[in-house]
């Protein structure tokens, strides 16, 4: 789960890492408003939006006086970069930058650990950093149980280059960093730039944050990031129906069992699609997981249906422990329980346990929407034409 | 002989007292594991009936190994917990723990693989479907009515993928098919399992399956290029997986370019692995190479 700036201004605030003051607002008036609260002459105003490059793009504008905030905000307020609309915008005093640095700590799945990663030269984006002055970029392992003590952050700032005066407070720095990552239970912390203000201040300018979100059991305040992180309506309801739904921009509907298996029917359903007219796709990720009552087929053939551009549906389960005629009588109770909800050709493909018994049961119900195919890749075919014919 | 357990492995179960965990236990035990015994803090001295048989339940890890000379755990216990177990488990001194809870935080993963490590523990997992060699032994939650004995070897990110292959091949049978987990970290990677199965004088061929997010798979191709004599089939899922989305295991995403199916693939095919594009199709590409086999032994 990806925080936005102020969301990690704020987290950072907590965990006392220097921060500029920050005032958010979603309308250009609430700007103004912030504006004024900040007490600066000299305003920046940010767009927030969980994508990089939004400076190129427009949404990080300077701003003096309430009549030039207000236009600025307006603007802002009215981009969408990288199909991430702007709502929200955030208003800190503007800085001084004396010099920028680059920090982070992540998971290093390769390693299995933690690492942190430093460089002198920041500013610029880290990918960038990497290719071009992997020199520049200082990395170390961290001990995930006593991550950067006194003894690693002093370390990390030598190798670095850090200039022996600024040694103290970024040692300090990057400690508190250290103790949000850890607190946060984040995967990611990110401060780019690090920022020395001409009167010699250190300060976390800007902060990329991403939460594991297994760990949310033990984070209760994590409900308004997440409230605020599904920008799809249709992932918010089915996120209350506790269904693993991830919306994509297709016309082809797909449910199935296991993530694993979700992800490959989506390539299956896209491959086959790619051979016919409109070149259908698919319009979602929907893991049901191992159970697949009546219930939860109903829920996510609800949810798939409420989408607008969802032409077919395909329904791939697997009877592993699940019986496939549990799964075919879940399917035809889920049918009736939706009733006139239910309006798009569903093909369905089972196989495994009980296989046989889960076909007949679909075919004694003679429901005309239900058209059952035997492979995988004969129901992507047969799923991807009924999205192609509606076209 | 299979990889890492056997028709001699001693298995504990690790929340067996729970409802996943009683329901699995009956599978396990069904299945030929032999189970020893059950694991719950507070309730030792019980005992759970499987078909009339009663298993005695454990109040720790210590207990249970020296009453029971265990050499295999295997844990459901819930998310919260898991970290306690793993840590247990690895403290009394069992040689493999296998994790099947799903939704385990990363840094209570890192912190139990980290001590599993310097202890020499083997961990499979978190958040997988376990192993099972069939006809032998099965540990997790493999159901073990899909395929039967064999010389297939199979390594397996996803639960479901694994059991569409075996599925699929059921008429060849596999030696060992091992789900290693489709979290970020995980304690046995698919290059632990290619070298298993390599040492194996009763694999021929081995399957690799893998899913997008972090770059296992480009590491397990440069590992098979070294390593590995016996054939390898691929295959990868996730090709239509957006960037920065999580597509359903924790595991499974895409960060900037790293991570996506396309750079796995290729990385594979580089090491000489024959990828396919759909389980199916995968599946025929597996039949072809036992073929193969057949043909240049006679």
């Amino acid at each position: 789960m990806d925080l936005l700036e102020y969301q990690a201004r704020d987290l950072f605030e907590r965990g006392g890492v220097p921060v500029l003051a920050g005032r958010t607002a979603t309308t250009p008036q609430e700007a103004v408003e912030a504006y004024k609260s900040l007490g600066a002459d000299l305003a920046v105003v940010k767009a927030q939006v969980r994508t990089g490059g939004r400076g190129k793009a427009g949404g990080v504008k300077l701003a003096r006086g309430e009549e030039a905030v207000l236009k600025t905000a307006t603007e802002i307020l009215n981009l969408t970069i990288k199909e991430h609309r702007v709502e929200t915008v955030m208003l800190s005093p503007a800085a001084d930058i004396a010099e920028e640095f680059y920090f982070s700590i992540l998971l290093d799945r390769a390693s299995g650990g933690y690492l942190a990663m430093c460089s002198v030269e920041g500013g610029v984006e880290i990918e960038t950093l990497a290719l071009e002055r992997p020199e520049a970029l200082v990395k170390v392992p961290l001990d995930p149980v006593e991550g950067i003590t006194p003894a690693v952050a002093a370390r990390i700032v030598e190798e670095a280059g850090f200039l022996p005066d600024d040694h103290g407070p970024i040692v300090e720095v990057l400690q508190q960093l250290w103790q949000v990552f850890r607190e946060a239970d984040a995967t990611l912390v990110e401060v780019n730039p690090l920022v020395k203000t001409g009167d010699g201040r250190i300060i976390a300018l800007d902060g990329k944050v991403t939460l594991d979100a297994n760990a949310a059991f033990r984070h209760p305040e994590w409900d308004e990031y997440e409230e605020a992180a599904a920008t799809v309506d249709l992932e918010r309801q089915a996120r209350d129906l506790n269904l693993n739904y991830v919306k994509l921009d297709g016309t082809v509907g797909v449910i199935g069992n296991g993530a694993g298996l979700v992800m490959s029917t989506l390539d299956v359903v896209a491959a086959a699609g790619l051979e016919l007219p409109g070149q259908p796709h698919p319009a979602n990720f929907l893991d049901i997981g191992g159970g697949a009552s009546a219930a939860v087929m109903a829920n996510g053939l609800r949810i798939i249906m409420s989408d607008p551009q969802v032409k077919s549906v395909f329904v791939n389960v697997f009877g592993g422990i699940t019986a496939c005629s549990d799964v075919a009588n879940g399917i035809v109770n889920a049918l009736e329980m939706l009733g006139e909800e239910a309006r798009l050709p569903i093909v369905v493909r089972l196989d495994g346990n009980s296989v046989e018994v889960g076909k007949a049961i679909l075919s004694e119900a003679n429901l005309p929407l239900i058209t059952v195919k035997n492979t995988m890749d004969e129901a992507a075919r047969a799923a991807a034409r009924f999205a192609a014919e509606e076209n | 002989m299979p990889v890492f357990i056997n028709a001699s492995s001693r298995v504990l179960v690790q929340g067996m007292t729970g409802r996943e965990g009683r329901k699995h236990t009956q599978r396990m035990i069904m299945s030929g594991t032999r189970i020893l015994g059950g694991v719950t803090p507070g309730k030792s001295g019980e005992s759970v009936l499987f078909e009339e048989d009663p298993v005695p339940v454990f109040g720790s890890m210590a207990e249970a190994v020296a009453a029971t000379g265990a050499d295999v755990s295997v844990v459901f216990v819930p998310p919260k917990f898991a970290k306690a177990a793993v840590l247990e488990a690895v403290e009394a001194e069992i040689g493999l723990c296998v994790v099947i809870t799903e939704g385990i935080p990363v840094r209570d993963s890192i912190e139990f693989l980290t001590a599993a490590r310097a202890s020499g523990t083997r961990v499979i997992g978190p958040n997988c479907p376990g192993l099972i060699s069939p006809g032998k032994s099965n540990v997790g939650i493999i159901p073990a009515h899909i395929s039967g004995q064999g010389r297939i070897g199979l390594v397996s990110k996803s639960g479901t993928l694994t059991y569409q292959m075996m599925y699929e091949l059921r008429d060849h049978g596999f030696s060992t098919a091992v789900g290693i987990g489709g979290d970020p970290v995980v304690g046995t990677t698919h290059i632990d399992v290619l070298q298993a199965f390599q040492d194996d004088p009763d694999t021929d061929i081995i399957v690799m399956i893998g899913e997008i997010g972090g770059d296992a798979e480009e590491r397990a191709a440069d590992y098979i290029a070294a390593n590995i004599t016996k054939p390898v089939i691929g295959y990868v899922a996730g090709f239509t997986a957006p960037p920065g989305r999580t597509m359903g295991h924790a595991g499974a995403i895409i960060t900037g370019s790293a991570g996506t199916a396309a750079a796995k693939k290729e990385a594979l095919e580089a090491s000489g692995v024959l990828v396919g594009e759909t389980p199916s199709l995968t599946a025929q590409l597996v039949r072809d190479a036992i073929a193969e086999l057949r043909s240049s032994r006679s």
